[in-house]
Formats: C-alpha cells, sequence, structure tokens
C-alpha cells in the first residue's frame, strides 16, 4: 500500500511516537538537576552521576546483572537458533507442534506466572536432585527461557526468506549438510543472530519480576535494586542510572537494528548484481 | 538432491525442546502439584503432595484449601475481575490509537518504514521498569503535566493522577502500545491496494471502502495486537505497584503479595492457576493466529 497517509494519520503517528518519548527525555532532563528535589530546578549538576560511582550496591548488582545477560543472550542465542532451524527446515518431526508452542507462550505468559512456576521447580529440583541453588545459574536459565523465544521468531523469519538453492549448490559441490548450513546459512543469518543477541540481552538487563522469584534471598539484580528504590518515590540517583541505562540499551538496539537493515540492502544489491549478471 | 539432514537432525531439535520443556512446561505441572499443598513453616515452606511411605507406598496428600480459599476470599474474585476489566479498556485503547498509527506506517513511502518501526520499538527495547517509572516524572502532582497545565492556565489545581486507576491505565497504554501497532503494521502492509482502487471504482467512498475492504482483512492483526496488549496487561504486576493507589488490585500484585509478604507459596500457586485457565482461551487465541500468520 504505498499512497500517502493522509494529514490525520500522520498527526496520530507523530503525536504518538512524541508521547512515546516524551517521559524518557524528562527523565534525562531531570537526571542533570542540580537539586535533590524533583520539582525544584536549580541548575545544570553532573552530581547525581558521580553519586552512582560511589554506590557500591548498585555497581554490585549492575555487575551481576551484566553477567547474568552475557551468559542468558548466549545460551538463548544458542537454543532459539536450533529451534529456528528445526522449525524452518524439519518439515516434520515428532513434537514439532510442541516447540511451536513453548517457543511462542513465553512472549504472551505474564512474567509473573512464568516467574512462579519456575521458582517451584527450583525448589522441586534441589529436592530432589540438589541442584540448582538460587542465585546465577536460576537467574540465568530463567531468562534463556524467555530470550529463546525472541531469538526463534527474528531467527526463524531470516531464515525462512534466505534463498535454499544456495545451500542445495553448496551440497550439489560436494559439502555435507552440516558444512553448507555453516559455511553458506549461517553468513545469512548472522546479522538475525547477532541482533537478536543484543535485544535478548537488553531484555535480560531489564527483567524484574522473573529474576525478583528465582534470584533467592543472596542474589540482588541491578532491576531488583532499582525497584525497592522507586518503590519509596523519585530519587535523582535513579535518574541519573536510568539515563545511562537507557542511552546504553537504546545504542544496543540501534545497533542491532542499523545491522539487520543493512544486510537487507546488501543482499537486494547482491541480488540485483546476480540478476544482471546471469 | 534433496539434503539430507537425518542423522543430525536430533542433534538440532532436542536441546531447545528438552530445555523448554524442563524449564517452561514442567513447571507448570510442579506448580499444580504444590497448589495442592499445605503451607507449612519449614524450607521449602509446603508440605509434600507426593510421598513414599515407609513401606514403599505412594501416599497423596492433596488438599483443596486453597482454592476453597480463591472462592471464599473476596480479594481474589475482586482483583481477577479489576485486572480483567483494567486489561480490556486499555487494549480498546491500545487499539484506537494503536490502529492508525500502524495505517500511517503502512501507507508511509516503503524506505522510511523501517525507520518508523525501528523508532515505535525503541522504547520497547529499553527498560520496561525504567519508562515506567519515567512516567511518574510526568503525571505526579508536581510533574510534567501539572506544571505544563498549571502555566498555561488550563487548570488551577494540579490534577491528581498518581495512584489512581487512570495511573494504571495510562501505564499499561503508554507501554504496550508498541505491541499493538506491530502486528496492525504487519497485516495492513500486506493489504493489497488495487482491492481499494477497485471499490474506488465501484463507488465507495474512501470511509466506506475503510469499513468494507481494510478493515475486515487487517482482523487477523487486530487480534494479535490485541491479545498482545490483554494477555501481559492482565498480569502486570510493575505497573499497578508503581503507579496504582492501594485499591489498584490486580492479580500480579495479589500474587506477589501473597508470595513476598504472606510467603504462603501454595496459595501462590493455586493463584497462578487459576489465572492460567483464565488466560488459557485467551492465549490458544493468540497462538492460532499467530501460527496462522507464520505458516502463511
Amino acid at each position: 500500500m504505498e499512497q500517502r497517509p493522509s494529514a490525520f494519520l500522520q498527526t496520530v503517528l507523530f503525536s504518538g511516537i512524541a508521547l512515546l518519548y516524551l517521559p524518557i527525555l524528562v527523565l534525562i532532563a531531570y537526571s542533570f538537576n542540580a537539586s535533590p528535589l524533583v520539582n525544584v530546578w536549580s541548575g545544570f549538576s553532573t552530581r547525581w552521576y558521580t553519586a552512582l560511582l560511589h554506590n557500591r550496591q548498585m555497581l554490585e548488582s549492575a555487575l551481576l546483572s551484566l553477567e547474568v545477560a552475557v551468559a542468558a543472550s548466549t545460551g538463548a542465542v544458542i537454543l532459539g537458533t536450533l529451534a529456528s532451524v528445526a522449525l524452518v527446515r524439519f518439515a516434520r518431526f515428532r513434537g514439532r507442534l510442541l516447540l511451536t508452542g513453548m517457543v511462542n507462550a513465553p512472549l504472551v505468559m505474564p512474567e509473573i506466572i512464568t516467574g512462579i512456576t519456575q521458582l517451584l521447580l527450583f525448589v522441586s529440583m534441589v529436592q530432589l536432585i540438589g541442584w540448582p541453588h538460587r542465585g546465577f545459574t536460576t537467574i540465568v536459565i530463567s531468562h534463556i527461557t524467555f530470550c529463546t523465544a525472541y531469538v526463534t521468531v527474528t531467527v526463524q523469519s531470516r531464515l525462512a526468506a534466505a534463498d535454499r538453492s544456495l545451500e542445495e549448490a553448496a551440497m550439489d559441490l560436494g559439502a555435507s549438510p552440516a558444512r553448507a548450513f555453516m559455511e553458506v546459512t549461517l553468513p545469512i543469518i548472522a546479522p538475525a543472530i547477532i541482533s537478536s543477541w543484543l535485544l535478548c540481552f537488553t531484555l535480560s538487563l531489564d527483567d524484574l519480576v522473573i529474576s525478583s522469584f528465582v534470584a533467592g534471598p543472596g542474589a540482588s539484580t541491578l532491576p531488583m535494586v532499582i525497584y525497592s528504590k522507586v518503590k519509596l518515590g523519585v530519587s535523582p540517583d535513579v535518574n541519573a542510572l536510568a539515563s545511562v541505562i537507557v542511552c546504553a540499551v537504546g545504542a544496543c538496539v540501534l545497533a542491532a537494528g542499523y545491522l539487520m537493515v543493512r544486510s537487507d540492502r546488501r543482499r537486494a544489491l547482491e541480488m540485483q548484481l546476480a540478476a544482471k549478471g546471469g | 538432491m534433496k539434503p539430507n539432514w537425518r542423522p543430525g537432525r536430533w542433534l538440532i531439535i532436542l536441546p531447545p525442546l528438552i530445555f523448554l520443556l524442563v524449564f517452561f512446561l514442567i513447571p507448570f505441572a510442579f506448580a499444580f502439584k504444590i497448589s495442592f499443598a499445605e503451607a507449612i513453616p519449614h524450607v521449602p515452606p509446603f508440605s509434600d503432595v507426593i510421598s513414599f511411605t515407609p513401606d514403599h507406598h505412594l501416599q497423596l496428600a492433596i488438599h483443596f484449601g486453597n482454592y476453597k480459599y480463591l472462592l471464599t476470599d473476596e480479594v481474589y474474585g475482586v482483583a481477577y475481575l479489576y485486572s480483567l476489566r483494567t486489561a480490556f479498556f486499555s487494549t480498546l485503547i491500545c487499539l484506537a490509537i494503536g490502529y492508525p498509527m500502524a495505517y500511517a506506517i503502512a501507507r508511509s513511502p516503503k524506505s522510511s518504514q523501517n525507520l518508523l518501526l525501528l523508532i515505535i520499538m525503541l522504547p520497547f527495547w529499553t527498560s520496561f521498569l525504567l519508562r515506567v517509572y519515567a512516567l511518574e516524572g510526568i503525571i505526579r502532582d508536581n510533574g510534567f503535566l501539572n506544571t505544563l497545565l498549571l502555566h498555561a492556565g488550563v487548570i488551577q489545581q494540579p490534577l491528581h493522577i498518581m495512584h489512581t486507576g487512570v495511573a494504571v491505565y495510562i501505564g499499561i497504554i503508554y507501554s504496550y502500545l508498541p505491541f499493538m501497532v506491530l502486528p496492525l503494521f504487519a497485516t495492513l502492509e500486506k493489504l493489497d491496494p488495487t482491492l481499494l482502487e477497485a471499490a474506488g471504482d465501484l463507488g465507495s467512498t474512501p470511509p466506506r471502502a475503510f469499513l468494507d475492504v481494510t478493515l475486515p482483512l487487517s482482523i487477523p492483526g487486530v487480534i494479535a495486537g490485541s491479545m498482545l496488549v490483554f494477555i501481559p496487561a492482565v498480569g502486570e504486576f510493575v505497573i499497578p505497584s508503581l503507579l496504582g493507589g492501594p485499591n489498584n488490585l490486580m492479580i500480579g500484585r495479589v500474587l506477589w503479595d501473597e508470595f513476598f509478604g504472606n510467603h504462603d507459596w501454595p496459595v501462590a500457586a493455586a493463584v497462578a492457576i487459576a489465572f492460567l485457565l483464565l488466560l488459557a482461551g485467551p492465549i490458544a487465541l493468540y497462538q492460532y493466529y499467530n501460527v496462522r500468520q507464520i505458516e502463511g
């Protein structure tokens, strides 16, 4: 459908976008307020950013969150890529419907249900086999579960669009299916894999509800620390922290988006060249 | 030549299948079991439902008290209904705002569509918790909105929005709007423009053509988007907890309090199971449309 959107549609679109961004921009502005009172502007200052660097509790929880995010997104990318290969390439296998369902359900399942059921599983597992103890391991497992869903959805659509005949050509030339996949298809879906890693990283870094259930008494991730502070009201150092996170995550997402768009363009260009050359 | 994946097939299928089975599906079975247990002051804080007697007989100690409690204590019924109502109206408002946004993107030139989608999705990927918190800076009594309106002379007294039901609505709509726009865009984009031209040639006015052609064809997107907003919104915890007041008891919040406040794990498990049964219909509907869309 390519007609110009009407003035009405454009107004709704741009006011919608403005509303999505306004709170974030106001928050960033407040983070540079010298006054600890949220309703008084007493000049530009970066004191809340320096205060962050001296907050041990926040730094420790930030470190834990980063470690969890790296481990969880790496695990999720591996499992999610395998799942999407299975769903796209193997038309029929036992458990296909089950896998489809389990890959899509975490996307809509309320976090609070996932959190409590997973905690009950972990606790029961400890009773039965003495593993896993609550903390880093359980948080990573839970995050892998919901991140795998996002990876599968992203990689699946890219894999379905990838040209099958290239892989078949490689196999005609003597490559084994595994080798053909690694050398031909993997580079094609690599941008989707990298961008879904980045997206999982941000999702894991952000999770509050599931982590609160499965973390156990010892471990606190960054969102858990932020939540307990925010619950007490607006605080200027959270404003500063939030601005840092929003900008860092925004950069990650833009990088992911850029990778996807660039690879689309390059592929379109290669197709054109191939068509001309042939 | 047909690619021959056979030998390695299960090496690819099994890891994600087993992982999700063990850590996503089986937990529901454990929650189901524990919802029939009794809370006891012990680690972990619930009684054994299935156990073996010393002479190796299977023993079941099923306790229906938790479900009876859900039915008799008013809090749960009220919270379920309040959650459903809040999620329903938030979904309708998201649809009313999201539909024109998605339609506008679908009608924009192809070159700017990706950029617009990225702009819409960017807030979704940046911390949910922090965005809800950021909203507080806008709607609190001395926040951005009230300051603006007071200065403009529109109001004399600051609007009291924080810690009310209105704040919960604003929070849900603000947080879940991108989920509505995306699937709507996906269906509207596929719409064949010649259909609209044909309707026009046959004498339809543009509004009429919209109602007769565009709207019916976009129903799958409407349903997918609505489910993506409705289902998580029913279970929302962060928004009612940070923006709502003590009266805005949504089921997610009740579950959280039961668990972290009262330490009653079996009742919390029963709430979760009852909640899941309530959502089974919408989740099945979403899965159905989703699978149809993926498989074409």
